[in-house]
């Protein structure tokens, strides 16, 4: 049960197949870490529209050397540039747009999944910790599909795929897919359901390292 | 005649009474007030509610306000910084009070307080720490907590231009708290680079409205944190 980063999907890879499987035409929030990595894997032909939650769409890639504006950044802080057809808004516009149903993707990064499409991934609850929720919330509660991209265990090797989330919750039921090094995973009512494995992965290397019940599609 | 305009951030800021609430606008550095901030520590009321989407970095602007020993709460939905320390151990030693909010209820509260609605239901955070001690109510089958609004004292904004009349426009993402924060204080003050004439801005691009604003103030280069906290600045 350990190192399972020496097999499977590379990061750049997990990202990959992920931005296969977003239609061409979407609006989609990337949550900060693998997810941002998503943005460079999109499949020749397809347009899709970036938003970041503190007030854009039509989100570029990172500025050139010296050529930021450290008032043009993500919602991870770091500067970005406004690609043709951008728009400029408020944090309740910004919101509603979360809210209301109008993105139609966002990919997040994940402590722990449930089988039941539960999601952890804002506080460990621990007695120390500062806690800091940003907008995950919102977006787990509003957009039309939620992605997960994520290690399949955490470093020390405990399962982040569980049978219920021990950590404090981000929304209930609210997680459709998961992507690991391992495998593509869907969250259905009867539980986590295998899509796809990641060449040269048994299924029982995966069950073994997933902390509930795991079923083939 | 109408002339919002005050002479510097230190007259902007002179009424800020000890236990007021502040909104301050930003989402990181951008569009965060470092002069009117920095302008509110040397004013040195004390026991402020602030409300604000993080807690600053380095040892400026919020930050430095925070270390200042001069908030008694925050209002907040993201309070941690790669590169600050000051509200860490502030909250870790017991000396603030932190109400942590999820972004966008956040928002939509002081939207709401800006636009005279005492209350909202909102899907976010339904079943998670954050809703305890929240009413909830299912509506059409999903369930949705009810949330209130937030308003302030005084809002402290950050824009890139304005005319005398208090009409305002940003700079890119620095928009993001800035015209929700306007509506929901009761004075509102704004730095710019520049102030113009009323008839400067085209109407069809103001942004907030200058009926939300009380005081324009001119400040033509702002600081921007990374900056400050790269040369390793603080203040005072």
């Amino acid at each position: 049960m350990t190192n399972t980063e020496e097999i499977g999907w590379s990061r750049d890879e997990m990202a990959r197949r992920l931005a296969v499987d977003i239609p061409d035409g979407s609006y989609v929030n990337l949550g900060i870490g693998i997810p941002e990595l998503v943005a460079r894997f999109v499949p020749e032909g397809r347009t899709l529209i970036y938003h970041t939650e503190n007030g854009l769409l039509g989100m570029g890639p990172s500025p050139e050397k010296g050529a930021g504006d450290p008032e043009l950044i993500n919602a991870g802080k770091r500067q970005v540039t406004a690609l043709a057809g951008a728009a400029y808004f408020h944090h309740a516009d910004s919101f509603a747009m979360i809210r209301g149903g109008h993105i139609d993707l966002c990919v997040l990064g994940a402590m722990q999944v449930a089988c039941n499409g539960d999601l952890a991934n804002w506080s460990t609850g621990e007695p120390d910790a500062i806690p800091a929720v940003g907008g995950a919330m919102d977006l787990v509660a509003g957009v039309k599909s939620v992605y997960v991209i994520t290690q399949h265990c955490t470093k020390t090797g405990e399962p982040k795929l569980v049978e219920r989330c021990t950590y404090p919750l981000t929304g209930r039921g609210v997680i459709n897919r998961v992507y690991t090094e391992l495998a593509v995973i869907d969250v259905t009512p009867a539980g986590f359901e295998v899509v796809e494995l990641c060449p040269g992965v048994e299924f029982e290397y995966v069950r073994e390292r997933t902390g509930a019940p795991l079923r083939r599609r | 005649m109408i002339d919002k305009r005050v002479k510097g951030p230190g007259e902007a800021v002179a009424d800020i009474p000890d236990g007021a609430t502040v909104m301050i606008g930003g989402f990181g550095e951008a569009g965060s007030p470092v002069e009117l901030i920095h302008a509110l520590i040397d004013r040195g009321a004390r026991d402020l509610t602030v409300i604000s989407n993080n807690t600053g970095s380095g040892e400026v602007g919020l930050a430095a306000l925070l270390k200042a020993d001069r908030l008694a709460k925050v209002v907040c939905s993201f309070p941690r910084t790669a590169n600050s320390t000051v509200f860490p151990d502030l909250y870790r030693r017991g000396k603030i009070e932190l109400e942590l909010v999820p972004q966008g209820t956040l928002a939509e509260r002081i939207r709401a307080g800006g636009a005279g609605i005492p209350a909202f239901y909102t899907p976010a955070a339904v079943g998670t720490p954050l809703a305890e001690g929240k009413e909830s109510r299912v509506f059409d089958g999903k369930e949705y907590l009810l949330e209130r609004w937030l308003r302030a004292d005084f809002a402290l904004i950050k824009g890139q231009c304005a005319d005398t009349h208090g009409n305002v426009v940003y700079n890119k993402t620095a928009r993001n708290f800035g015209p929700i924060m306007a509506m929901a204080a009761k004075v509102s003050i704004v730095q710019v680079r520049s102030v113009v004439s009323p008839g400067e801005i085209d109407p069809e691009v103001v942004v907030t409205p200058g009926i939300f604003v009380d005081r324009v103030v001119e400040v033509p280069n702002p600081a921007h944190e990374s900056e400050l906290v790269a040369a390793g600045a603080s203040y005072p």
